[in-house]
């Protein structure tokens, strides 16, 4: 374990204590103490700045199970570290911005700020592993706390709908991307990324790499909220204002764009990756803006806009992942639209999250975030005001902020797309600057939305809840440094391109960076009067005339049909599959143990034995049999007696005690056998039982002879004797047959050596096979959970009526 | 009904410390002899069921005011804290070590990490099973 690992870890360590610190300091608000960590690993992080600009990388491995090839690998580049730079730098401001945002007489702060601190810790993992099942496991954790944000105020019915459609969608996105990495896993024989780069002129050969593919792009357009699984993100804004600026702009969503910049050196020699990620970026930049404009909730207004930027960092990964597709780097055009996505990121963490900040100030002075209700405000909030419109004009691509220095590089990269030649671009190709335009289009009209109708025009008191006043200076931080970044970033944009921006850029495209050779990320604010500038002059002449003749085009959004949206065809298809999953449970579930058993039983015989016939298996030697003793003979009477007496027992007492001595039989098996331990366990557990019997025996009803039809008798009695029958072929035939020499040779010679101790079993329980014992307390300990809940919470029930 | 089980009782109040002692010692001879975590929690977990039996719920959990959900949390806390403690030192997940000390009185002892990881075994079956037991118990 290095410092890295630990600066990694240290969020989850650091939730563990919150719920002690909300207790002991109640006068103070926990934020403030977790203030503390991002900063620090901000600073930490800030250091491998210096290393990272000279194109060195930082490489640490901790062993977790390396005989599967599973280790936390630690690994920064320029790209790990911009993330983890932006997930600590705007997480320490979001945390500032909560401690204004959250009352900390009203809210549960504790499971706040551990689900915050949680989701930054699995962040940060995501970003610096270079392990691809490490990654695998941080991305999940991204997902269950992003559902547990989202559901904070759990209350709410749309909160928890919110959290779960999240969770629903990035889960199954997750899901396909662990298979993608398996396939991966098949073809390249290991889970670390950086090796499978340097095999990635074999792996697009291989007839697994179009599926891996697939898998692994579904998993991150979920998370990235890319079309059409976009859907998640608009109902994502249950969520606390800093939790949506956090993780639905600046981090949490960006997972996947880092994930697609990742394995861009792996997938981008195949065009069909540069088609997929470019083309489905695309649709969803016009598809996302096209959307805002109709939204008039604030946060709804930023949630797809924060869609539709996202797919613009997404699409333009996939043209310039063409620079790899052919594979040169001078005068390649293509690394254009790579640097560019990387600049747009940073710049859109930047200006997204000023705005949601300023969309929660917004909320929290006048109790509303309805644009309907809302305006002239700009007399009562001026600093608010100035901060919407630096981030609405950054958004828009207006000079002279950050988003037009970005917008301008996106628009040359989707003209350089007229010159690629894989899938036809000649043809489709024009569609790119096209939809890239009218994408930029809405853009500037849901900006200018944004910032216009909340903070100029009619002020109508009558419409909200408070009256309006500027936000306190604390909240104000956050967004005036964000904001002042956005106007730094805009004026000297080449502060960045040294230090942060090439280094993240040649770890997208590492093969074709020689050695010595550094990318070339000079961004001039002034570059003559291009294609681009004329796209822009156009953008901003077509918005203002569609801003404001908004009212007469508006009507366009109610001709497309509700019920044919992606919403409700996740609602319906929810719906559909638990009607189904009831229908299908009320079909067999009849509530009597029996009918299970019935279940359990015929599977069980019928799997068995057809596979001991389709193997072949059946073979029944006796000749190597051990001899059959009186000691045996006479506790398998006993055995058999007992047992048979169970099935004329006519009270529950008897069979109670007469099962436990069918339980203290086997046990004495175990003795004569020569196996204490298991004869000891046996032995205690049917005490156990037994005891645990005639404890709840008293409660039980009678015990009811239900008088079956002798068919039903008749069919259990088969059951029956076709288990035991199973059984007892399955135990001769492994007998008999060899294969493989006894593994116990194995523990008889290793069980001292290794781990110094005499007690096979044990030692194999807590050693050798310590996972499954692992498991198997956890299965206890969750089993006994369950069985609290059900009979407390019934008891409550019944106690409430 | 008035029940009279002073024998039992009386029998009980002996017996329970002799079953308890018995399955700290199963527990600690675990790794070299019968025993370990999961017979010696089990044992324990029969001990405090006679309890039960002996005297009632209420009488027990006065004397014994312990919350066992508690303790498997614990238990379990124990087991993934050995399992994870290995990555401290840079060996895979759930390696155990061990090493020969000389201790007053006991000499020349072996004392290994293994046994963590059992007390974690240990704690979660008695935890388990008297979560189990007391829940099914108190239900009317």
């Amino acid at each position: 374990m290095t410092l890295l690992h630990w600066a990694i870890l240290s969020p989850f360590l650091f939730a563990i204590l919150i719920p002690f610190l909300y207790k002991a300091f109640r006068k103070v608000h926990t934020g403030w103490f977790v203030l503390v960590l991002p900063v620090v690993l901000f600073v930490y992080f800030f250091r491998f700045i210096s290393l990272t600009k000279n194109g060195e990388t930082v490489t640490e491995t901790v062993n977790w199970m390396p005989s599967f090839g599973i280790q936390f690998t630690a690994y920064v580049d320029g790209l790990g570290l911009l993330f983890a730079m932006l997930i600590t730098g705007i997480g320490a401001l979001v945390v500032l911005y909560s401690i204004y945002y959250l009352d900390k007489a009203k809210e549960q702060l504790h499971n706040f700020y551990v689900y915050l601190l949680m989701f930054m810790g699995a962040m940060l993992g995501v970003v610096l592993s270079d392990n691809l099942i490490t990654l695998y496991m941080f991305w999940e954790f991204t997902s269950i706390s992003s559902f547990l944000l989202i559901g904070y105020w759990y209350q709410r019915e749309r909160s928890r709908y919110g959290a779960l459609k999240s969770m629903l969608i990035t889960v199954f996105g997750g899901l396909s991307m662990l298979g993608g990495i398996i396939l991966l896993y098949l073809m390249g024989g290991t889970f670390s990324i950086r090796e499978l780069v340097g095999m990635s002129d074999q792996l697009v050969t291989d007839p697994l790499f179009m599926g891996a593919l697939i898998l692994i792009l579904l998993g991150a357009f979920t998370k990235s909220a890319q079309f059409p699984f976009h859907i998640w993100l608009p109902d994502a804004m249950e969520a606390p204002t800093p939790v949506s600026a956090y993780l639905h702009s600046a981090t949490m969503v960006k997972a996947g764009i880092y994930l697609v910049a990742r394995m861009s050196p792996i997938f981008a020699t195949s065009g069909v990756w540069i088609w997929l990620v470019g083309g489905i970026g695309l649709f969803t930049v016009f598809w996302g803006s096209f959307n805002a404009v109709r939204q008039k909730d604030l946060k709804g207004i930023l949630a797809f806009s924060t869609i539709s930027q996202l797919g613009m960092i997404m699409s333009l990964l996939g043209i310039g992942g063409a620079a790899l597709h052919y594979n040169q780097l001078d005068e390649n055009i293509y690394m254009a639209a790579t640097l560019a996505a990387v600049f747009h990121l940073i710049n859109h963490a930047t200006f997204k999250g000023s705005l949601f900040m300023v969309a929660g100030i917004v909320d929290h002075e006048t109790g509303t975030r309805d644009i309907r209700k809302l305006g002239g405000l700009m007399s009562f909030m001026p600093i608010t005001f100035t901060i919407a419109i630096i981030g609405a004009f950054s958004m828009a691509g207006l000079p002279p902020f950050n988003g037009f220095l970005s917008k301008e590089m996106f628009f040359t990269g989707m003209i350089n797309v007229l010159s690629l030649d894989i899938f036809n671009f000649e043809t489709f190709g024009a569609l790119f600057p096209v939809l890239a335009w009218v994408g930029s289009i809405f853009t500037f009209v849901y900006s200018m939305i944004l910032v216009f109708k909340t903070f100029t025009g009619k002020y109508q008191p009558e419409k909200l809840e408070k009256k309006p006043h500027e936000a306190p200076i604390g909240m104000l931080i956050s967004p005036i440094i964000l904001a002042s970044l956005v106007v730094i970033f805009g004026f000297f944009p080449n502060i960045l391109s040294d230090r942060i921006l090439a280094p993240a850029v040649e770890a997208i495209v590492p093969s074709l960076i020689a050695d010595g050779q550094t990318v070339k990320t000079e961004i001039s604010f002034w570059h003559g009067f291009s294609p681009e500038l004329f796209m822009t002059i156009g953008v901003i002449a077509f918005g203002v005339i569609l801003y404001l003749t908004l009212s007469k085009w508006e009507k366009i959004y109610r001709v497309f049909p509700q019920k044919l949206s992606l919403n409700s065809l996740y609602d319906g298809g929810l719906r559909g599959s638990e009607r189904g999953a009831y229908g299908f449970m009320n079909g067999h579930m009849t509530g009597f143990i029996r009918t299970y058993l019935v279940y359990i039983f015929t599977f069980f015989v019928g799997i068995s034995l057809f596979s001991l016939w389709y193997n072949n298996a059946f073979s029944l030697e006796m000749d190597e049999m051990a001899p059959i003793g009186i000691y045996e003979v006479a506790v398998a009477l006993l055995l058999v007696v007992s047992t048979v007496m169970i099935l004329f027992a006519k009270s529950r007492l008897t069979s109670i005690i007469l099962l436990g001595a069918t339980g203290y039989t086997v046990s004495l098996f175990f003795v004569v056998f020569r196996a204490p331990d298991l004869a000891l366990t046996q032995l205690v557990i049917e005490t156990v039982s037994v005891a645990l019997f005639l404890l709840c025996f008293y409660h039980l009803p009678k015990l009811s002879r239900h008088e079956e039809r002798m068919g039903f008798k008749l069919g259990n009695a088969l059951i029956a004797l076709g288990v035991g029958v199973t059984v007892t072929l399955f135990a001769i035939s492994a007998y008999s047959t060899k294969l493989f020499d006894s593994i116990s040779e194995y523990y008889i010679k290793n069980v001292y050596e290794e781990a110094a101790g005499k007690n096979m079993v044990n030692v194999i329980l807590v050693d050798f096979r310590g996972f499954d014992t692992l498991f198997e307390i956890c299965v206890l300990a969750i089993a006994s959970l369950g069985i609290f809940a059900m009979i407390k919470l019934r008891l409550t029930r019944r106690d409430e009526g | 009904m008035k029940t009279n089980d002073v024998i039992l009782q009386t029998v009980t109040k002996v017996t329970v410390f002799i079953i308890i002692l018995f399955s700290l010692r199963l527990f600690f001879s675990g790794h070299y002899t019968p025993g370990g975590g999961f017979i010696g929690g089990l044992m324990t977990a029969g001990a405090l069921v006679l309890l039960l039996l002996a005297f009632d719920l209420k009488t027990v959990a006065n004397i014994l005011p312990i919350d066992y959900k508690i303790v498997t949390a614990i238990g379990l806390l124990f087991a993934i804290g050995t399992a994870a403690g290995a990555l401290l030192f840079n060996v895979p997940f759930l390696t155990h070590a061990f090493d020969y000390f000389t201790l007053p009185i006991l000499g020349k002892t072996s004392l290994h990490t293994a046994v963590l990881f059992d007390t974690g075994v240990y704690l979660v079956v008695v935890g388990v099973t008297m979560t189990i037991i007391q829940t099914i118990g108190v239900s009317d």
